[in-house]
């Protein structure tokens, strides 16, 4: 029986620790994920969870911490921010390298400067090549099914990867919104017993971890982690359909939203997506052929699915809640115009950037990009790469 | 408080014969003070006791752990340079976690090793934070004053006026114008139940009976353990030995233990050796016997008088 409920995203990531029970969990507090080991040093007060928790003296040490934990043997989870994530930045690289199925909640808040709080994807964004899967959230629905999923990816013998599982700062991880949370038995069942093959603390063989490599080693190793990031995608989908047949809920790479026959379209990370989906609304109403695409895996990016999906539209608008500062736009863009020219989809597009620090975003910002679409594709207006969407000029 | 039986006499053949945790085949220096840290420290653990072994990225990480062949008779994880304190303390964690969900059975002991620049100075907050909370494990400085893996810079632990490549002494420079950091008693402020600072003297009792205690003791214990590096203070690979007999006679570098917060002097020099001492044997400190650079040797004899009754003091006011 789902339980049915209203909560934050950040309540709603710390049901899901709640029903995982993970073996430790090193976490430094940075607003706004600072909720989640809150959350879960009262769950441990109070007797509902056994985890190890470790207070440690700074992100850096959180995930130096989340990798000792993790190499040992231990189901691992932290969670941060911003200027927290900026600061593990090093040793991110190192969970990845190392192979360590840690899963980190990144609650998405913009890089400073100015010192901002509230929602950007500029430092998930940051971490994209730093070989973690990302998974992104449009709402505590999905905060809550993506953490769930999380560790049965993470861990899966093809992957063997660490998982970032993010949402919106604030818009998603303040906000209280009505939210189908599932059962323990059922979720316990689902994500399982952690059973690793080679870890430090294994009684029947010791193990070494990290090591230095010459010329000779590292590019094999790093092939290897390339290609864990390639078989990550069937893991995905796959995880997606058991959790979809235990919960009611359907995942893949992302969502298409009106695409079937949609001629404008708009691509975007996150929560911006219910506005997106408000606005093709409208715009179907009065006949306009708008369509939506949320992607929810960034990494690894499914660049060919995607490109699929735009290949009948004439203009899409490729949204990125971060500035990359390349001249050309954001990653988003970058990434997805890449995979259209590879894939001969040959739509007109742009690449918007919207919502920096919390900058807000209406239905109305959303109708007015589809309606540039059109005069783009329609009256061939040319529009400059890249545009801000609301800023004050 | 020790956890478990201490051994009760050192019998230095005895503690020879064990096997060696640290094989040999790996690419440190002849010579090196890590190296014999290292080995030693290891062989206080109590045969069959099993270890995690933490490194710092340093000199000893990419000579004993290079891919793809470990020197390392234990299980060991190296993450990064500043990060050696947090690493372990997860890996304790872990243990910790997974020891109360009975999926651990044997009984793990918690090692890790840094140099002066991983401990003293990038990894300092990762240590502090590691000790301040009390973590079931020992962290090891193998101090050799400088960054000597990137090629002998100058650090907190480095000593005044040494000749460093950032700190070259010349017309216009003595070498490293600050004394160094204090770390062991930094560490003791962390008002954790074991400190130790120790070197090699004769046949290593003082190093053994340190570090058994450093790793039978239950919660945080740091060792700080002055280990030359030939390369780095330029003397000739024997002469490892009577340096350090040099650093401990001088009072340069006093051996000395801080138990539950009791301050513990465990060796006076019946007479305490001029400073020259230690200086002559070293090429980092050459430059001081240049007749117009004797006054520099003067301030560093202060400096180390000074020091060495401030831990007197310590001693007679908190010691037992």
């Amino acid at each position: 029986m789902a339980i049915r409920t209203s909560m934050s995203g950040n309540e709603a990531t710390a049901y899901a620790v709640r029903q995982i029970n993970p073996d430790v969990m090193p976490a430094f507090p940075i607003t706004p994920s600072t909720e989640i080991p809150q959350f879960v040093s009262n769950m441990i007060a109070n007797g509902e969870i056994d985890t190890e928790f470790i207070p440690v003296e700074s992100e850096h040490s959180s995930m130096s911490a989340a990798i000792g934990a993790s190499a040992a043997g231990a189901r691992t989870l932290t969670a941060t921010s911003s200027a927290g994530l900026a600061l593990m930045w090093e040793v991110v690289y190192v969970a990845a390298s190392s192979r360590l199925p840690i899963v980190m909640a990144v609650v998405n808040r913009g890089l400073t400067g100015p010192l901002n709080i509230n929602a950007e994807h500029s430092d998930s964004m940051g971490a994209r090549d730093s070989g973690w899967i990302q998974i992104y959230a449009e709402n505590n629905q999905e905060a809550y099914d993506n953490m769930l999923q999380a560790y049965r990816i993470a861990e899966h013998k093809d992957v063997h990867l660490p998982v970032m599982i993010c949402q919106d700062g604030f818009i998603t991880s303040h906000a209280v919104e009505n939210i189908s949370l599932l059962e323990d038995e059922p979720v316990k069942k689902f994500v399982g017993e952690y059973c690793p093959e080679h870890y430090l603390l294994n009684e029947k063989e010791v193990m070494a971890v990290g090591p230095y490599a010459v010329s000779n080693y590292c590019m094999e190793a790093k092939k290897a982690q390339a290609e864990a990031m390639i078989r990550s995608k069937k893991v995905i989908l796959e995880v997606a359909e058991e959790f979809a047949a235990m919960s009611g809920r359907s995942y893949g790479f992302f969502e298409a939203y009106r695409m079937e026959d949609a001629e404008y379209a708009a691509v975007a990370i996150g929560s911006v997506s219910g506005t997106a989906k408000d606005a093709v609304d409208r715009l179907r109403e009065k006949g306009v052929k708008a369509g939506f695409l949320k992607v929810r895996v960034f990494r690894p990016f499914p660049g060919e699915e995607l490109a699929k999906e735009l290949r009948g539209c004439k203009a899409v608008a490729i949204m990125d809640r971060c500035e990359s500062y390349s001249g050309q736009g954001g990653p988003l863009g970058a990434e997805l115009t890449a995979a259209m020219y590879r894939a001969k989809v040959t739509a007109e597009t742009v690449n918007i950037v919207y919502g920096l620090s919390g900058r807000d975003v209406r239905v109305e910002d959303m109708e007015k990009v589809y309606g540039d679409l059109r005069e783009m594709a329609e009256e061939g207006k040319t529009f400059k790469q890249y545009p801000y969407l609301g800023l004050r000029e | 408080m020790f956890n478990i039986n201490m051994e009760a006499k050192f019998d230095f053949k005895q503690i020879q014969e064990r096997e060696e945790r640290l094989a040999p085949g790996h690419r440190m220096c002849a010579g090196c003070g890590g190296t014999i840290a290292v080995r030693n420290v290891l062989k206080a653990l109590h045969p069959g006791d099993r270890a995690v072994v933490g490194n710092a990225t340093g000199c000893l990480e990419v000579s004993t752990y290079m891919y793809p062949y470990t020197a390392y008779e234990d299980s060991y994880i190296h993450s990064a340079f500043e990060n050696a304190g947090a690493t372990l303390a997860g890996a304790e964690t872990a243990y910790k976690a997974l020891k109360k969900r009975g999926k651990i059975k044997e009984e793990y002991k918690f090692i890790t090793f840094g140099g002066d620049g991983g401990t003293y100075d990038i990894g300092l907050q990762s240590l502090s934070g590691a000790m301040e909370r009390g973590h079931d494990m020992v962290y090891v400085c193998y101090d050799n004053g400088a960054y000597m893996n990137t090629g002998t810079q100058r650090s907190s632990a480095t000593p005044s006026f040494a000749d460093t490549t950032t700190t070259p002494a010349g017309k216009e420079s003595a070498g490293k114008p600050q004394a160094r950091k204090d770390l062991a008693a930094i560490i003791a402020a962390h008002n954790i139940p074991y400190v130790g600072q120790t070197t090699f003297i004769g046949n290593m009792k003082d190093l053994y009976v340190k570090s058994e205690k450093a790793i039978y003791t239950q919660g945080a214990a740091f060792l700080n353990i002055l280990s030359p590096c030939p390369r780095g203070w330029r003397y000739d690979p024997p002469e490892l030995m009577d340096i350090c007999k040099s650093a401990v006679e001088t009072c340069y570098w006093p051996l000395f233990e801080v138990i539950d917060g009791k301050w513990i002097l465990n060796y006076e020099p019946k007479k305490k050796l001029p400073i020259e001492d230690f200086l002559k044997r070293q090429g980092r400190f050459k430059h001081l016997f240049k007749p117009e650079n004797q006054h520099y040797i003067g301030a560093f004899q202060e400096e180390v008088d000074r020091r060495w009754e401030e831990l007197r003091k310590r001693c007679e006011t908190y010691g037992e």
